[in-house]
């Protein structure tokens, strides 16, 4: 009987990451279709929407604009979210429970009201939307994620290692940068992978920031989008799958092998 | 070291310095601006004039088409969270007991979603539902129908692809309070006589409410303040609140109304949250993190 029911949990779970990567599976699969048509059936096997891709100046132009107002959104962000966790961590203070909840007020706020009100604040100043708008709508967004994901890795740093190199005679800004920020390096890669993703990825609140003919991935693709999938998006959605999951997942996998390799 | 400590310390306050400064700025003083908007008078696309009237609040408080999106928000919000904590509870039942050797990998699965694009995943259901999709491929290579069937863009389609971006959140967050129940309790109350389904019950079930309520909020909030899921999934007639803003904004460049609608929806997920955080406190939705 408890087989029974513990074969049956297991039978669900499985049900369900089915139900989670198959249709992205079906996205893989079809960016390789020959057909000229975006879906089913599968005629044959090309790398033809590959290359249309490629020689696609709008979507290329929408890449390369993703991938700068990604990294300076993980640059950025990460920075403000590295100080910000260093406080909370490192120090006691009083109303330490009140900033934290404040840092995340951006989550806490739907992002398409986010959105709007940054856009009216803009219009208040005479402000047309610009790249600008949308690098700091970007960080406001990613901010609070970074603050989370630094702040519980930065717990788990002895404190040991750093007041051992002051007492060898480090300055503080030494040990900072000599001694701790080593040791923050993971959090901080991690902090600066989840902002780039975060930006990549966004599309509620870019799609009212966004300036007039400027287009991320994720407006692109929603633009292109109107009447059905074209091969194209397919072939956009594999690549993208690529770099979002296949390099972290590659990057984790090296770590993992060199630090075995070591011991 | 010691002497450093004292009550006075500026140290703290200038690391969060930057990021206080930039949610202020950003968040804060626009949500402001947002209130003051909202009294403004539209007179024509993309022009308004300052004023301090309550003709955009009247509008809302009284039109039965904004009443009657509301009601479709909170339905459609309700049924998605209500799957989603159905669905995703039984997973993360089996993650957080499983003996698996390799359940490390069950839990990579769970997050690689988070890293592969919304509109991918959310377009992918096309695939699945359209009328060049999965699903009447199939029929029609088994000779069931000749034409394909319409399956897409209505309500069913849009609940799909909320359920299937939100799921991982659910199950996350509620795998995070499984796992942190000690393990000898449910075999414990088993040697007091309980039935495994009673075990789980009075022991398991209420110990993960604190990460099923965390997942459900975010569920809900999540659900409640979206618009592109519909706009990519549904039908004319499948749109949220949150559509109704960016109608609005976008395509009617009424601003003011946009500030009052924005509002609106701000107040009304802002009371689920306020109620959550009285029930529950806030601390639980952080620890999906760690």
């Amino acid at each position: 009987m408890k087989i029974q029911v513990w074969t049956l949990i297991k039978t669900y779970t499985i049900m369900v990451y089915v139900f989670m990567f198959a249709p992205i599976l079906v996205v893989l699969l079809l960016a390789f279709n020959s057909s000229q048509f975006g879906g089913f059936p599968i005629e044959g096997f090309s790398f033809r929407w590959f290359i249309k891709l490629y020689e696609n100046e709008a979507i290329m132009r929408a890449f390369r604009t993703s991938l700068l107002l990604g990294s300076l959104t993980a640059i950025i962000s990460t920075t403000l979210g590295i100080l910000a966790a260093i406080a909370l961590v490192r120090y006691e203070f009083r109303g330490k429970n009140l900033i934290t909840t404040f840092l995340i007020t951006p989550i806490l706020v739907p992002e398409t009201v986010l959105a709007v009100g940054l856009l009216i604040f803009l219009r208040w100043l005479h402000m047309p939307r610009s790249f600008g708008l949308l690098l700091l709508g970007h960080c406001i967004i990613a901010l609070p994620f970074v603050v989370l994901v630094v702040q519980a890795r930065l717990v788990g740093i002895r404190r040991d290692y750093e007041e051992a190199a002051q007492s060898l005679g480090a300055s503080p800004l030494q040990t900072f940068f000599e001694v701790t920020f080593p040791l923050m390096l993971p959090a901080v890669f991690a902090g600066a992978l989840f902002a780039f993703t975060i930006s990549f990825d966004n599309i509620t609140a870019t799609a009212f920031w966004r300036p007039s003919g400027m287009e991320t991935v994720p407006t692109q693709i929603f633009g292109m989008l109107r009447n059905s999938v074209s091969p194209e998006i397919n072939a956009l959605g594999f690549v993208m799958i690529c770099i979002t999951v296949g390099l972290p997942l590659l990057a984790g996998g090296l770590a993992r092998y060199y630090s075995r390799k070591k011991i | 070291m010691q002497s450093n400590e004292h009550k006075t310390d500026r140290r703290p306050w200038v690391l969060l310095s930057p990021s206080l400064l930039a949610i202020t700025l950003l968040v804060v003083i626009p949500m402001a601006f947002m209130l003051v908007y909202s009294f403004y008078e539209n007179i024509d696309l993309a022009v308004d004039r300052v004023a301090f009237q309550f003709g955009n609040w009247n509008e809302v408080a009284t039109d039965s088409y904004y009443h009657t999106a509301i009601w479709k928000t909170l339905r459609l919000s309700i049924i998605v969270t209500v799957l989603a904590a159905v669905l995703g509870y039984i997973p993360a039942y089996f993650i957080a007991m499983t003996k698996f050797r390799d359940k490390w990998l069950l839990l990579l699965l769970l997050i690689l979603p988070f890293w592969i694009s919304f509109i991918i995943r959310t377009l992918s259901w096309i695939h699945i539902f359209g009328n060049q999709g999965a699903l009447n491929g199939l029929f029609q290579f088994l000779g069931l129908i000749d034409a394909p069937l319409s399956l897409m863009y209505n309500e069913f389609t849009v609940i799909i692809g909320f359920i299937h971006v939100f799921l991982p959140y659910m199950i996350l967050n509620i795998y995070v309070s499984l796992e942190g129940i000690d393990e000898n309790l449910e075999p414990a109350a088993r040697t007091l006589g309980a039935t495994p389904w009673q075990a789980f019950r009075e022991v398991t079930l209420p110990l993960s409410a604190p990460g099923l309520a965390a997942g459900c909020l975010l569920v809900f909030v999540l659900t409640g303040g979206s618009y592109v899921t519909p706009l990519i999934l549904g039908g004319p007639n499948d749109f949220l609140f949150g559509n109704l803003i960016y109608d609005a904004i976008i395509s009617e460049l009424n601003w003011p109304m946009g500030a009052t609608l924005s509002f609106t929806l701000l107040l009304l997920l802002g009371l689920v949250v306020v109620l959550y955080s009285r029930l529950m406190g806030l601390n639980q939705l952080s620890k999906a993190f760690k």
